[in-house]
């Protein structure tokens, strides 16, 4: 069957050598490694169910009167892009379906990235030669939550409007250029006419333009590469282990895609995302109380409220307020993150190439490091929801503040202190299981890091 | 004890088990699509839908991977790593073919002058594009005067509003009169009793029988803000929970907030009506680098 397609390809291209070297194309078989592999799957969800959604999606702010099977919008004025999504969600047969596929398969994606970025920073995946693959991937974390969040400013309904303009007044508070740049950026002070249509232009063009284009540089890169093994028995800077691509990977890759397509397709159909009909169109005189950003965004509504009241004035200037947790930090952060790789040598000396993953308990001080930064990151979530936590709990919204305030310098040493302390005990037990082992008599070599 | 049954059979039947399992799988996708098709034909109740399409890519997934399971060999492979750096001798040949073309375009410097003049002005030419993006000077916008003195406050149904419209304790949302929806000019007015009023001594006027008005617009990043708090004189910002005292001028009391609401001065004309003395104390909104202090 393969034979005659083959042959005609091979004539005109020559590839059956490099096509033959890719079936025995080696991919490891442990779990972790499925993290990036969900991030694709949903990922190729998005680009499909985002088209679909592309077909019927009005970019438009112009001014229309809302009539249809949605009764309690009836005769609303409303802009044409908030009635085409209303429109999607009633009218168009499996639009609200698919619309909230699309917004589940941002959540898991943006999700996919994150858990796929820490384990590659516990297992040190990213040493030597693997520096340019972590800079791309952290470039990959920062294109998907744009990609999200101009996503959920695209229905313009009241969260949407909430957001841009808080969004707005961040980049507007950029010393020197801030103003020139949100002007650049959404046309003029939030609501502005043209805000949808660049939204819009930014999140079916440019951001999923340079996704795409990135992960492809990304697998390469992977390819060129190999991937990295856990270590164990045969396994080697020189030596990979695990499944060939064809036939048994690519069996697993396509079961797995269909089974992330399927849990999508189930919160789609059973878990509302974003009812932006019980919202209502945007309207810049409003305010919803309770309001808060996807979740992979939460960090920084967290980082917003927690900032003290405090603000910079240099001569007759003015740094504002939301410059420091709403531009500062994110550049700390992510500034951190892109350095990473590059500075811990500083510290280490370990240059070398590394083929062979660190488990997390071997390396105590980066294990504590990152768990500390995932506690700071869950304490700002927590703290992005701290009126509705203050409502639950009833306690009182500058409370609950405060506290956040000591928690968000507390939680994340005492974490660290306790990661520190986990590995340390782990080392010492499998230190006694080594002497024990080594104790009954002679064990064959299980392989490590020789060269 | 050992297995009595020969390793062959066993395989066999682990085969056909493993067929068996497939074939269900498929069997269980195949009635997914199905429920599906009928649903989006019918009534497309958004459940059902997913619920089938779930049932009908999971049947398919489960398919796949029992498959890969049972009935595919397994085999752990290996392969050797490709020795990532080239040979010296290979990158010094590189850089030498590269140094010899870079002798073919030559090193003439005031060519080298010439190309960065015309990429430099080309360039200009390019970023000149980016003022079609931002239209107006963000300086002349966001400074622009948004109340004239005269201006009358009205409501969002556009009535004019007197001293005595609001009770003690009460607030309403008012814009500059032609202008209702004006984003900018959104401004809250509130009644208290004007000896409570703590305002500092250049502002005693503007309060006429105790009603103040204040930018509606949250001074941390733009909100409205929506919520008045008439036991303590606070206002609150929804969005992450600034509050402002209106006694003392709106000025911040707790929340991320750094800078109070700019206040609007108000007089009373001859029909009792309010109107503006002024502009906000500040341009309205989000602070940004020339705000005038
Ligand atoms: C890069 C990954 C992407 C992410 C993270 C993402 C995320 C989102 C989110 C969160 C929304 C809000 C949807 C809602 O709840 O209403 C949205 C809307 C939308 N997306 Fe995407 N998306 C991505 C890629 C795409 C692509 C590739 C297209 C099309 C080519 C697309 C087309 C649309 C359209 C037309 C809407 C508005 C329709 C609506 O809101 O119902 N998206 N997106
Ligand atoms: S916008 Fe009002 S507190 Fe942030």
């Amino acid at each position: 069957m393969i034979n005659r397609p083959a042959r005609w390809l091979d004539r005109r291209l020559g590839i059956a050598g490099f096509a033959r070297r890719g079936l025995d194309h080696i991919f490891p078989d442990h779990w972790s490694f499925m993290l990036g592999e969900i991030a694709m799957a949903s990922f190729a969800v998005l680009v499909m169910t985002g088209v679909y959604l592309a077909m019927f999606f009005n970019s438009s702010s112009a001014e229309v009167t809302y009539h249809g099977p949605y009764k309690a919008l009836d005769g609303v004025k409303m802009s044409a892009a908030y009635f085409s999504t209303l429109n999607l969600s009633f009218s168009v047969p499996a639009g609200l379906l698919i619309r909230q596929i699309h917004h589940w398969a941002a959540l898991v994606f943006i999700g996919a990235v994150l858990a796929h970025l820490f384990r590659v920073f516990f297992t040190a995946a990213y040493r030597s030669p693997r520096e340019i693959n972590w800079v791309i991937g952290v470039t990959l974390l920062v294109l998907a939550m744009a990609a999200g969040f101009v996503g959920y400013s695209l229905p313009d309904d009241l969260l949407s409007g909430t957001g841009l303009r808080i969004a707005y007044s961040i980049v507007l508070s950029i010393p020197i250029v801030g103003p020139r740049l949100a002007f650049v950026i959404f046309g003029g002070p939030v609501p502005s006419a043209v805000m949808i249509p660049r939204m819009y232009g930014l999140h079916v063009f440019v951001l999923p333009g340079l996704i795409v284009l990135l992960l492809g540089v990304h697998l390469a890169i992977v390819w060129r590469q190999t991937h990295t093994n856990y270590p164990g028995p045969g396994r080697s800077n020189r030596r990979i282990v695990g499944s060939r691509l064809w036939p048994t990977y690519s069996m697993k890759i396509l079961g797995l895609f269909c089974l992330v397509f399927a849990a999508l397709a189930a919160l789609g159909g059973l878990v509302q995302a974003n009812p932006i009909w019980i919202y209502g169109p945007y309207d810049p005189a409003a305010a919803l109380p309770g309001a808060q950003p996807d979740w992979y965004l939460g960090w920084a509504e967290g980082a917003l409220r927690l900032f003290p009241a405090f603000n910079l004035r240099i001569g007759h200037y003015l740094v504002p307020e939301v410059f420091f947790p709403g531009i500062l930090f994110p550049l700390l952060l992510f500034g951190g993150l892109y350095l990473y790789p590059f500075v811990e040598p500083w510290f280490t000396h370990d240059r070398d190439e590394h083929h062979i993953l660190s488990l997390p308990y071997e390396q105590p001080k980066r294990t504590a490091l990152a768990s500390a930064g995932i506690m700071m990151l869950l304490v700002l979530l927590l703290a992005g929801s701290g009126d509705v936590l203050a409502v639950l709990m009833h306690g009182s919204v500058i409370a609950i503040r405060t506290l956040f305030q000591i928690v968000f310098f507390a939680a994340p040493v005492l974490t660290a202190a306790v990661a520190y302390w986990l590995c340390w005990r782990v080392q010492r037990r499998r230190g006694r299981e080594h002497a024990r082992a080594a104790a009954a008599g002679p064990v064959p070599s299980d392989g490590g890091e020789g060269n | 004890m050992a297995d009595e049954k020969p390793l062959a059979d066993q395989e066999e039947r682990r085969q056909n088990l493993g067929m068996v399992l497939t074939m269900l799988a498929f069997a269980v996708s195949i009635a997914g699509a199905v429920g599906f098709l009928y649903v989006y034909w019918t009534n497309h109740d958004n459940g059902l839908m997913g619920a089938s399409a779930a049932v009908a890519l999971a049947g398919m997934g489960v398919g796949l991977v029992v498959w890969t399971h049972f009935l595919m060999r397994h085999e752990e492979a290996a392969a050797e790593r490709p020795v990532l750096p080239s040979s010296p001798e290979l990158r010094e040949a590189f850089v030498q073919d590269f140094v010899a073309g870079q002798d073919q375009i030559g090193r003439r410097q005031v060519l080298g002058w010439a190309t960065t003049g015309t990429l430099v002005v080309l360039g200009a030419g390019g970023l000149s594009l980016l003022r079609s993006l931002f239209g107006a000077s963000p300086e002349t916008v966001l400074k622009a005067p948004v109340w004239r003195r005269g201006d009358r406050l009205v409501t969002p149904e556009g009535r004019p509003v007197s001293v005595e419209t609001l009770e003690p304790g009460s607030t309403i949302t008012v814009f500059p009169e032609g202008r209702v929806g004006f984003v900018p000019g959104q401004t809250v007015l509130i009644r208290v009793q004007a000896d409570l009023l703590r305002l500092p001594p250049e502002r005693r006027q503007w309060a006429p029988q105790g009603n103040v008005a204040f930018s509606r617009l949250c001074t941390h990043a733009g909100c409205p803000v929506a919520l008045y708090e008439a036991t303590r004189h606070l206002l609150l910002c929804p969005c992450h929970q600034s509050t402002f005292n209106v006694l003392t001028g709106a000025q911040p009391t707790s929340g991320p907030a750094a800078r109070a609401l700019p206040q609007l001065p108000l007089y009373v004309d001859a029909h009792n009506h309010l109107r503006a003395a002024g502009d906000f104390t500040e341009p309205p909104g989000p602070g940004f680098w020339s705000l005038p202090s």
